[in-house]
């Protein structure tokens, strides 16, 4: 074996490893490592890639049901879509690169989600993302708002998926630690899904893509620590991306997909080589010897440390069958990508990399893989914010500025700005663009229809992790029902601070617990998942926040609804109970600046009945337009449902004033819909013999947005206010 | 009618275009990978949008200095059709098929988003479907669509009517508030002198649909087609 060098206890710790893992290290082996073992080691035992301080939690989510396909433990999730038609999918964060070099960071997240989705054998046909950033007056935040969004574009735009949609809001918590969550939906015939077991002794493993050169080592280690101040420092460790290569490479990986040529194959993404040969290796009870001699380099003399941990972008690695070498080598350089046969598998059960004839590493697969950390952390039940009663009288601002300020704050205003950057239509499939509850686009030459939504709901999860952990997951349910579709599966992304501390691990698992829950209830089950920990920058941790995207299915895309109002003179109702919720809201935080307050709770079978109810409406086309009531309550909901078409709103508030009306109208009660008809009475009955709560409000119309003697401003204020906050922002100009 | 979509590497509109054609035309499109050194006789010749070749020099610049491209201004010579969008425009102009230029965007950014067109011609084979001074909807996605000529030029093309689509208003006026990208004279489209070059950023390709954006561009595509099969 070769040994370039001795290893410290400084080397160890560079490494991330703790004395314990060292040790256990050394036990497997039945001797010291070499650098390339050690590094090989930490980075499948980062917390990144061995999960080892979420596992013990992620394993209690559901993630069966008749239409999964997929669970978690694969490249992507994948849910059945009938007609041998498989949606699959995957949320991932790329929180600590792109906070040091947001263009890249961001950029190629997009590119490592693609990838897990074309890996399987889908054509990606949507993306989507949750960003978010730090106070919109710390220094650095405008400048990772603009590097970001022009990072995601670029890639996307590129490569030529559309961006349909997603988040984008600002908190104080986030001032040292953005988030950028990037999830990508694709299509893949059911019968032709690949996977990334191999099999078959003596079957040539492929190295296909980019050259391999000394960018990202490290990555996914940097992504298992917290940040100081030198935090700049780590930029070397960020990759950089080539869109470009990444189409060539979909292109290519999709046309030899429908040969036979393929056993198995896996995206070269956190820890590169070293993670996609362990895992295709491990998954398929196989050994695997590399001769790293092959690896085509971007950069000369690279060692085999640099090799095996590099995270160079667009590259993959692939098992295919002996004797179709010659087939797919043709593929992959007509689209001008490398290609190399670089090992082949065997029945050792070991990893052994050899470099000018030497050997460079010899690792056995099962123990490494399988005695990875696993750690049951120590954690305690967070600290629940009280329920707080709505006051009486209402505070002394007049209620047209209380809306007006809402519809301008950080949260609710438009990001038009940031999605104008991405092109959200390209493939022409793309019916609910950014801006909507859900996105939908048409499954290619068919007519079904998928809704993609992603939600978060990080100032309800610190207030009370587990009733957030719920409310996100009913909230993604609830935006897919309100565009008709019926939802079928969820991708989570968690993305929390230090898991060392007894606080965050009892966030985590309260979160976890909260998801469970609902998911449960719901039929909605987890698919695939990522898990972001040591958000922290000195010690401070970013707000609790799960993301949640949820995946839902339209039998008919026609059938598929928005939620601008559509004509004058429609009624407008509200579907749920309205008992004007005001903790944790949007409007204490913004107008009272107050966060604080139990957040509200949702009633699951409420939930589950309002929405099974209102996608029957929608189904048989009683409805014109469905918007969920969320951020700011029932006034922002109606006010942003007048934007689209310019047609204004007159509401009737209600006679008994046994809720205040500011709590009334800004409260944010769950599992409630903002619906309009021209036919009110046959939903009404309808409504009425379910026992489902269904208001007539007012009705569509003028240019004005009035709620009772409280409200009443011209849409042309309503427009304003929704719209400027960014822009400006953006110019430096506030 | 024959026609075909010019596929490049990094090219992403081809499938979108074909659609489009093949809804309007119900033939077969055919598809010639950039490395063809010989095409075969056609009517219509498309370059679509997208990235060519990554177009991490400037953009379509490398793009015009492809085999097929080559073939592309030979055929054109001889009188096909040729109709560049977005990154086919880019092209067109490096290749010297279209005259000026198409800068960066004003703003720096990419933008996509739906604008309003007013029709400037119709006295071509690509727009005769509109009428003249007509608003259509039609979408662009581009971060270097900035057309810029000089003086000689843009008089040149104004006195030869080949300005074919300009940016405006919802009203059809034409101002600086309407200008996505800082075009020179709100240029979104031209023609060459012949008339059978015609380069433009919007995407007809994308309201050639109604469930997904509309039909204001599939009127270009009617048009052309329609005049191809007498």
């Amino acid at each position: 074996m070769k040994q370039e060098q001795e290893i410290t206890p400084e080397i160890i710790r560079n490494h991330n490893l703790s004395d314990q893992e060292f040790r256990k290290i050394k036990k497997i082996l039945g001797r010291l490592p070499n650098l390339t073992e050690l590094g090989i080691f930490s980075v499948m035992w980062s917390e990144h890639c061995s999960y080892k301080s979420s596992k013990k939690w992620l394993q209690t989510l559901p993630t069966k049901a008749p239409w999964v396909i997929c669970g978690p433990g694969e490249n992507a999730g994948i849910v059945d879509a009938k007609d041998n038609d498989a949606i699959v999918f995957k949320m991932e964060s790329h929180n600590h690169p792109s906070f040091i070099e947001p263009f890249q960071g961001a950029a190629t997240g997009v590119g490592g989600i693609l990838r897990d989705v074309f890996t399987m054998g889908a054509r990606p046909v949507a993306n989507m993302n949750v960003l978010k950033f730090g106070s919109p007056d710390h220094p650095k935040t405008r400048h990772l708002v603009s590097g970001v969004s022009a990072g995601i574009g670029s890639y996307g735009n590129c490569v030529g998926i559309p961006t349909v949609g997603g988040e984008c809001e600002f908190h104080k918590s986030y001032n040292g630690n953005i988030l950028v969550n990037a999830m990508t939906v694709g299509l893949a015939k059911k019968n032709k899904i690949f996977y990334s077991k191999a099999k078959g002794e003596n079957n040539p493993v492929v190295y296909v893509g980019s050259k391999t050169g000394r960018d990202g080592i490290h990555g996914a280690t940097m992504a298992s620590a917290e940040f100081d101040d030198a935090a700049e420092k780590k930029r070397p460790t960020v990759q950089v991306g080539d869109p470009f290569v990444e189409k060539l490479l979909l292109e290519a990986c999709l046309e030899l997909m429908k040969t036979d040529a393929i056993v198995a194959i896996q995206d070269m993404g956190a820890a590169g080589f070293t993670s996609s040969s362990f895992e295709m290796a491990s998954k398929g009870n196989c050994g695997i010897e590399i001769n790293l001699d092959k690896v085509p380099l971007r950069e000369k003399s690279m060692t085999p440390y640099e090799i095996m941990l590099s995270e160079s972008q667009e590259r993959m690695l692939m098992v295919i069958k002996s004797g179709h070498e010659k087939k797919a080598k043709r593929i992959f350089k007509k689209w001008e990508l490398e290609f190399a046969v670089v090992g082949r598998l065997t029945n050792s059960g070991r990893m052994i990399l050899r470099m000018n004839n030497q050997k460079a590493a010899d690792l056995p697969i099962k123990p490494l893989v399988s005695s990875a950390p696993f750690y049951n952390r120590p954690w305690k039940k967070p600290s629940i914010q009280k329920k707080l009663t709505a006051k009486k009288p209402p505070p002394q601002k007049h209620m047209n500025k209380i809306l007006l300020q809402l519809l301008g704050s950080t949260s609710i205003c438009s990001k038009e700005w940031v999605w104008e950057q991405y092109d959200h239509m390209v493939m022409t499939d793309t019916l609910q663009s950014p801006g909507g509850d859900s996105a939908v686009v048409r499954i290619h030459g068919t007519n079904k229809g998928i809704a993609i939504s992603t939600d978060s709901k990080p100032r309800y999860c610190i207030a009370d992790p587990e009733e957030g952990g719920v409310q996100i997951v009913a909230e993604t349910w609830r935006n897919l029902t309100a565009v008709g579709a019926t939802p079928l599966a969820i991708t989570d992304n968690l993305n929390f601070g230090n898991p060392e501390k007894k606080e965050i691990m009892g966030q985590f698992v309260c979160c976890i617990k909260g998801i469970k829950k609902a998911c449960t209830k719901l039929k909605f089950p987890v698919v695939s998942g990522n898990v972001s920990f040591y958000n922290e920058t000195n010690n401070l941790g970013i707000l609790p926040t799960p993301v949640i995207g949820g995946i839902g299915i339209l039998k008919d895309f026609r059938k598929h609804i928005s939620y601008g109002f559509k004509e004058s003179g429609d009624t407008i109702m509200i579907l749920g109970t309205t008992k004007g919720h005001v903790g944790s809201s949007i409007y204490l935080k913004e107008i009272e600046k107050k966060e604080e307050g139990a957040p509200p709770k949702v009633d699951l079978d409420a939930e589950k009945q309002n929405g099974d109810f209102v996608r029957k409406l929608i189904e048989a086309g009683m409805i014109t337009a469905c918007h969920d009531v969320s951020d700011g309550g029932v006034a922002v909901t109606v006010a942003e449902m007048t934007l689209s078409k310019k047609i204004g709103a007159t509401i009737a508030l209600p006679k008994k004033k046994n809720i205040p009306s500011y709590a009334w109208l800004f409260g944010e009660d769950q599992s409630r819909y903002i619906i309009t008809t021209k036919n009110p009475a046959p939903i009404l009955k309808k409504a009425k013999n379910k026992r489902i709560p269904l208001y007539v409000l007012g009705k569509t119309g003028g240019d004005m947005l009035v709620f009772g003697d409280e409200i009443a401003i011209s849409l042309r204020d309503v427009r304003e206010s929704h719209e400027k906050w960014l822009p400006k922002y953006m110019k430096g100009k506030n | 009618m024959k026609c075909a979509v010019i596929v490049l590497p990094g090219s992403n509109c081809d499938r979108d275009i074909a659609v489009a054609l093949r809804k309007v035309s119900g033939k077969k499109v055919s598809m010639i990978w950039h490395k063809e050194t010989k095409i075969p006789k056609l009517d219509l010749i498309v370059i679509p949008g997208g990235f060519s070749y990554g177009d991490y020099l400037r953009s379509g610049a490398m793009a015009a200095h492809s085999p097929v491209i080559r073939e592309v201004v030979s055929h054109s010579k001889k009188g096909a059709l040729v109709l560049g969008i977005c990154n086919g425009f880019q092209i067109l102009t490096e290749s010297g098929l279209l005259p000026g230029v198409l800068l960066r965007n004003a703003s720096l950014k990419f933008i996509c988003r739906n604008v309003h067109l007013r029709v400037e011609s119709i006295n071509n084979p690509f727009t005769k479907g509109y009428t003249k001074k007509q608003t259509v909807k039609i979408p662009i996605a581009h971060g270097d669509g900035n057309y810029f000529i000089n003086k000689n030029g843009i008089k040149e093309i104004e006195d030869n009517e080949q300005i074919a689509f300009r940016y405006c208003n919802a009203k059809g006026e034409i101002n600086t508030e309407s200008n996505p990208n800082g075009s020179l004279m709100n240029i979104a489209g031209i023609l060459n002198r012949n008339k059978n070059v015609l380069g433009m950023m919007p995407h007809p390709e994308r309201v050639s649909d109604k469930f997904t954006g509309g039909s204001d561009g599939e009127i270009l595509f009617q048009g052309i087609v329609e005049g191809l099969s007498k």
